[in-house]
């Protein structure tokens, strides 16, 4: 028998969502910081596809039908708002874009 | 233990991929990267028997998502800096090392089997050759199941298509 278990893929999940907050909070980049938040919301499908394989509901693929439909509704703004940035600024580094900073 | 096999590649591959994103120094190949770990998670997806997720995050992820990321950073022309760490970039690996540590340990001591997780699902779980997406359209779109939500992501997407349309377009063009 397969000897892969939950566990395995929550690790994995696990693996991925650290990498993608160590990139967010890390990069200098506005597009990478993006990337890296891509990153998280497929370590979160995975979990949730897990879930729904081992507890033999189908709702985990439901919701992971939502997390992409939002996923891609994100991608869409953040980039249109870096887009914008960068044409009144020429910059898209998050860290100089601090107006808003008590 | 094909299964197993695959399973292991898939995850070694798309740690590697996420890895490269964060790390690499050029943007369009770290994008790419990204694009290649959407193509590993959906083989994941595929060693958990979800068929119309790994097709849809093909569509979705690869198809729209990657290729606006790299139509945004042809557009903003970053590529010359490259992708650089901030000052906090030690901070964040150790924030990252302890959320890491603390959610491996989470996962690996909860007891699954408590909640009605099984530790092998039989092979037919899913009536064979049908595969999930019956499953997955009678939930979304059955009296009882997510008919709401679907519509309310209806309107989200094209709120975000609106949006986006309206944050880009260029006001001082006249």
């Amino acid at each position: 028998m397969s000897s892969i278990g939950l566990e395995h893929y929550l690790v994995l999940s696990s693996i991925l969502f650290c990498i993608g907050i160590y990139g967010v909070l890390s990069k200098r980049n506005a597009v990478v910081i993006l990337m890296c938040i891509e990153i998280m919301l497929n370590a979160v499908n995975i979990a949730l596809v897990a879930f729904s394989k081992y507890l033999d509901l189908i709702h985990g693929q439901v919701f992971v039908v939502f997390v992409l439909v939002v996923a891609a509704a994100e991608a869409t703004v953040g980039l249109a708002i870096i887009m914008a940035i960068y044409r009144s600024r020429r910059s898209v580094d998050p860290d100089e874009i601090d107006e808003m900073k008590g | 233990m094909a299964l197993e096999v695959a399973f292991w590649i898939l995850a070694v591959m798309s740690v590697v991929a996420a890895l490269a994103v964060v790390l690499l120094k050029d943007i369009f190949r770290a994008a790419l990267f990204l694009i290649f770990g959407f193509f590993t998670v959906a083989g994941i997806y595929a060693t958990l028997n979800a068929d119309f997720l790994a097709v849809v995050q093909v569509l979705v992820y690869v198809g729209a998502v990657g290729i606006l990321l790299i139509f945004a950073i042809m557009v903003t022309r970053e590529t010359q800096y490259g992708s650089l760490f901030n000052r906090q970039h030690m901070f964040a690996m150790f924030f990252a090392a302890i959320l890491l540590a603390a959610m491996i340990y989470t996962m690996t001591q909860t007891d699954w089997a408590g909640l009605g997780a099984v530790a092998h699902p039989p092979a037919e779980a899913l009536p064979s050759g049908e595969g999930t997406t019956k499953d997955i359209g009678k939930a979304l779109f059955d009296k009882n199941g997510f008919i709401l939500p679907v519509l309310i992501a209806g309107v989200m997407l094209l709120a975000a298509v609106l949006g986006g349309i309206v944050i880009m377009s260029d006001k001082d063009k006249k």
